[in-house]
């Protein structure tokens, strides 16, 4: 069997008091999109931070490609579509310069873009459609318009481990379909796919296999059976079972 | 008299031609540095920076090494204390900033009240623009040369670092050293400006530009034009007022980039106040002229 494309084993991460992960394992394989699931709180940004090496874990490991995170950094493997409440909207960036930044790893000293990087980026926009929108700034942009700038930085990228915090909060329905081809596209070409979605009823569309997080893994199968009631109420509690908000 | 010679006539002066070179290098590489600051939400950060050098220029010039030395030093000890109080205590960001700085400042102060020296300490600290010395202006001219030059070869890297950090460490920069690096330049580029307006005004210097050019810009290359443009520009016209007016001369710089703000601010086509509905107001009228030239016919 070939080495997952990220491998998180026994993972825990402490806060101080506050315990965001414990002892949370998990495997992502190429070429497959996981949906992550969980409450607010459940550890799924610790473990999106985790995987890309921004938290010290207080014991366990990430492993990415077999190698270390740092290994996979440098190597400009990991790709990440941030929360939209986590970007400057009014930063005088252009969509063209944010998905250029997809490409600094693949740079020199001081990031002159070479034609490939040129081509990459005017590829990448294609793909998601904003080729006529590459020269305005991103607060100009709609929700999902912006959402798939962010997407357009890891095609550029080529990245081969996506992680996407919430791409579909404040998107419309059809920005929604083109991210999930998008993502799909990317996923039959080889890359693996986290996505942490507050939007269970698209999972199934979207998603290969589902994981269900609260601080630990409580499970990771195929999405139709993680999102059975039953399962739904052990990481959002009992409430899902009567009327439930997110049913 | 005529205009040439009210541009001329201060320019026979030695000093004039030294505090001019001191504005202008000082209001430029301030300006670049602030367009960063004024996006990571480093304003704060750069008030207290510039304050904090203060004991460090004084032990400095007391054990006579490089200003930017101990500046530096000082600079670096700052923030460690900022960081160091607000992460291990429940104090906020913002009263961890206000105690540390202040307290440097205050050590700064005393530093200056025992130590002897010829030329006065207590310049630095509302500057001295009109004293600048030949030796002082090439030190300024070195200095600010080094930290554009380092803040224009790595403009992309930091760019990125104030968008999105978490991005840059994902590809493998190192989002913590251009942090540093950034707070390097700006202890340096601190010492380059308290000659000309001071150490209290030197955060003037440091947030108008960067903010001035944000009002009137969507592309960060153009701020990085615009707001040593507007900087050098209010720099050479408060000199200029202050000697004709005969004022404190790095007051009047800063008064000049204030009131230029305070234009922006209001008149900005974009972003001003006003300006957006003067804009909306014209589009309106050269429609219904259309319009009606339209049912003339």
């Amino acid at each position: 069997m070939s080495t997952p494309a990220v491998t998180v084993k026994d993972l825990t991460v402490r806060y101080g008091e506050v315990l965001a992960l414990k002892s949370a394992s998990l495997e992502l394989n190429s070429s497959r999109i996981c949906g992550l699931i969980g409450m607010n709180g459940s550890g799924k940004s610790t473990l999106f931070k985790a995987i890309m090496g921004l938290v010290k874990p207080d014991s366990g490991t990430v492993h990415i490609n077999g190698g270390t995170p740092a290994q996979a950094r440098k190597s400009a493997a990991i790709g990440y579509v941030p929360q939209s409440e986590d970007v400057d909207w009014a930063f005088p960036v252009s969509v063209h310069d944010v998905v250029m930044m997809g490409r600094y790893g693949h740079m020199g000293f001081t990031r002159r873009p070479s034609k490939a990087d040129k081509l990459a980026v005017d590829e990448a926009l294609e793909r998601v459609e904003l080729t006529d929108y590459a020269h305005r700034q991103i607060g100009q942009l709609s929700g999902g318009q912006k959402k798939r700038a962010f997407v357009a930085r890891g095609i550029a990228q080529n990245a081969t481990i996506l992680l996407l915090d919430e791409p579909f909060a404040g998107v419309d329905k059809r920005s929604e379909a083109t991210i999930t081809r998008l993502l799909r596209e990317q996923a039959s070409s080889g890359a693996a796919i986290l996505i942490s979605t507050h939007d269970l009823h698209a999972l199934p569309n979207l998603a290969d296999e589902a994981v269900l997080l609260m601080q630990k893994v409580l499970m990771h199968g195929d999405p139709q059976t993680v999102l059975r009631p039953e399962n739904l109420a052990l990481a959002f509690g009992l409430d899902v079972l009567g009327r439930g908000e997110d049913a | 008299m005529n205009p040439i010679d009210l541009i001329l006539e201060p320019l026979g002066y030695g000093f004039m031609i030294n505090a001019l070179a001191t504005a202008v290098t000082a209001a430029g590489v301030c300006a670049v540095l602030s367009c960063w600051l004024v996006l990571i939400g480093w304003s704060l950060m750069g008030d207290a920076v510039s304050h904090a050098v203060l004991p460090g220029v004084v032990l400095a010039y007391v054990f006579s090494v490089p200003f930017a030395i101990g500046a530096l030093l000082f600079g670096f000890l700052a923030v460690a204390l900022i960081g160091a109080v607000r992460d291990t205590s429940r104090i906020k960001e913002d009263a961890a900033i206000g105690i540390v700085f202040s307290t440097l400042f205050a050590l700064g102060l005393v530093l200056i009240s025992v130590t002897p020296s010829q030329t006065d300490l207590g310049h630095i600290i509302f500057g001295n623009l009109l004293g600048v010395s030949k030796a002082e202006l090439i030190q300024i001219v070195i200095l600010g040369v080094l930290a554009l030059g380092a803040l224009l070869l790595k403009r992309k890297d930091f760019t990125l670092f104030a968008f999105d950090a978490t991005h840059a460490h994902a590809i493998g920069l190192n989002p913590r050293l251009l942090g540093a690096a950034l707070l390097g330049l700006l202890a340096l580029t601190s010492v380059v400006a308290l000659q000309a307006v001071g150490v209290i005004l030197v955060v003037a210097m440091l947030i108008i530009p960067g903010a001035t050019a944000h009002l009137l810009t969507d592309r960060f290359g153009r701020m990085l034009l615009i707001a040593p443009l507007i900087s050098v520009s209010c720099a050479v016209i408060g000199l200029y007022v202050s000697y004709y007016l005969d004022t404190a001369s790095g007051g009047m710089i800063v008064l000049t980039q204030g009131a230029v703000f305070a234009l922006v601010y209001l008149f900005s086509p974009t972003q001003g106040l006003l300006g957006r509905k003067i804009v909306r107001s014209l589009r309106r009228d050269a429609a219904s002229s259309k319009h009606e030239a339209a049912a003339e016919h």
